[in-house]
């Protein structure tokens, strides 16, 4: 579904990712491991198209995609969680919401289908999301990107920073969902037992390049730790 | 008190042209954060949108009729231009784009000099506007409640279609965190070119409404385009209601004390408040209140 294939890319000077190649096959979810600086986000970052990458290609579908602006990409397919719970602070829950499905024929159904994976969002849909808990608005943010009926989700630390109750509440939507078919998942995550048990690849990333990957699933798990601490 | 009602109706309708000069740029400088010193330039645009008709259409009521959603659009689509041509490409750089601006608006002004000449020209009001309406001693001129009524409505206008419409949310979102909205599936960059649409569109409004007040000339715009940023500032930028309140407020201020001193030291009194009053809240009258600014 989704090739990022030797991509350099970096910030004015600093080049942050040196050659990285990850792929995620279709209906399947690959997750991205890493220590803090890795270079996770700004992997995510130009699967997105929001950093153009200096070097290599992203493939989505087997279409070039490297060229396309981030609209462009979510009108092919793609939606993206990005890190820290991003939401509109002045608009409301149900604004949030509507923003995504205006002009969708599919909008209102999409919308429901969203609401009903978190009710919790229901109660809140008057309510400024710039004054919703980090909880609340990270699944807010999941909501939002599954309007658009995505092919591939990209997810940065769905659940960083998220009391444990909600945290179990967000991984099981999100392992429901991926069970569920015809959607593929790029997962960047810290806790390293949900991510093995949800993705069928892996990726170690440390300081811009991929140390270590293989197939995914719990068995996996020791192998992972082990390329983590070292 | 005839002359506290009279004197006050005269700030309030003061304060009706400053809403209206300025509430284009509580969407290009509120909004957007750019600073548009062309921005004056489409009121001038709006003004002799309003000569040209008149010379066309000989009843000065409907010409000014039409002059209205025509100096929108011709006000709109140079503003359009602009941005697609200089600004899009400017968005990080405020000073460029302050400079480049101010160059256009030189430019505007010359290609005005060339058109229509450098002498002020001026159009008939309609008869309708010419008059005042009575309410016991008070006297209120007839064009100034016209342009009231059209300041009001443009701002009616302006909030339902920020509040409840598509395209408002679009250009609130895209305001608020745009490297969201683009990856949320919204073509930020068509946003922005809209959101100058309509901003300086309402300029080209303002300078239809000038028309029936005073002389249409090349730097007509220069003229009102201080006070339109002093609205917009201390309204509290991207805040529609401060703006409204700042400028009827500002309106009645200067026009009691134009009646009690002079034009000049009034200006000066008012623009002395202002400094004193960002001095105390540089963030302006209203500011937007979130637990976080994610
Ligand atoms: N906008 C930016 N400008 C300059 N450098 C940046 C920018 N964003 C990230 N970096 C740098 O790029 C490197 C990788 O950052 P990135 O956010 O991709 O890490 P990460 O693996 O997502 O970390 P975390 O687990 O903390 O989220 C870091 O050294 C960071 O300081
Ligand atoms: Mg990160």
């Amino acid at each position: 579904m989704l090739e990022i294939s030797s991509v350099q890319a970096g910030y004015d000077r600093t080049t942050v990712l040196h050659g990285v190649t990850v792929s995620v096959p279709k209906d399947a979810v690959a997750t991205v491991l890493g220590h803090n600086g890795a270079g996770k986000s700004t992997l995510l970052r130009v699967a997105m198209g929001l950093l153009k990458p200096k070097k290599g290609a992203v493939l989505l579908g087997g279409e070039d995609i490297t060229r396309l602006a981030p609209h462009q990409r979510v009108a092919r397919g793609m939606a993206y969680v990005p890190q820290g719970q991003q939401s509109f602070p002045h608009l409301t829950t149900a604004e949030n919401l509507r923003l995504v499905a205006d002009g969708r024929p599919d909008g209102k159904e999409a919308t429901a289908e969203a609401l009903d994976l978190f009710p919790v969002l229901r109660e809140l849909s008057g309510r400024r999301a710039g004054l919703l808990s980090g909880g609340q608005r990270q699944q807010l943010a999941i909501a939002r990107a599954l309007i658009t009926r995505p092919r591939l989700l990209l997810l940065d630390e769905p659940t960083e920073g998220i009391q444990p109750s909600v945290v179990a509440e967000i991984e099981e939507t999100i392992l429901a969902l991926t069970r569920r078919g015809g959607l593929s998942v790029l997962l960047v995550e810290q806790h390293v037992g949900f991510a093995m048990r949800a993705a069928q690849q892996y990726y170690v990333l440390e300081a811009g390049r991929v140390t270590s990957s293989g197939e995914g699933g719990t068995g996996a798990e020791p192998t992972v730790r082990a390329a983590l601490s070292v | 008190m005839t002359v506290v009602l009279n004197q006050s109706f005269t700030g309030i309708s003061i304060g009706a042209v400053l809403l209206l000069i300025a509430l284009g740029l509580t969407l290009t400088f509120g909004q957007m954060g750019v600073i548009n010193m062309a921005h004056g330039e489409f009121i001038m645009a709006g003004a002799y949108t309003t000569y040209v008709l008149q010379k066309s259409i000989s009843s000065a009521g409907v010409s000014l009729l039409v002059a209205l959603p025509l100096a929108f659009l011709v006000a709109g689509a140079m503003g359009a231009l602009l941005e697609w041509l200089l600004i899009r490409r400017l968005y990080t750089r405020p000073l460029d784009t302050l400079l480049v601006t101010w160059g256009v608006s030189l430019m505007l002004q010359q290609l005005a000099r060339d058109v229509f000449g450098a002498p002020n020209v001026q159009t008939a009001a309609p008869d309708i506007l010419t008059g005042n309406i009575s309410a016991g001693s008070v006297t209120f001129a007839n064009n100034r409640l016209f342009i009231l009524g059209l300041a009001l409505l443009c701002v009616l206008g302006l909030t339902l279609i920020l509040r409840f419409t598509p395209l408002g949310r679009r250009i609130r979102a895209v305001v608020q965190n745009r490297d969201l909205a683009e990856v949320s599936g919204i073509a930020t960059g068509q946003v922005d070119r809209i959101t100058f649409f309509i901003g300086s569109g309402l300029a080209g409004v303002a300078g239809v409404a000038l028309t029936l007040v005073g002389p249409i000339g090349p730097t007509m715009g220069t003229n009102y385009i201080v006070d339109a940023f002093l609205v917009v500032v201390v309204g509290g930028i991207g805040q529609l209601k401060g703006a409204v309140i700042t400028a009827f407020a500002l309106g009645v201020l200067q026009s009691v004390l134009e009646y009690s001193t002079t034009v000049s030291v009034a200006k000066v009194v008012v623009l002395v408040a202002i400094v004193a009053f960002l001095q105390w809240r540089p963030q302006g009258l209203y500011t937007l209140r979130t637990r976080s600014l994610a």
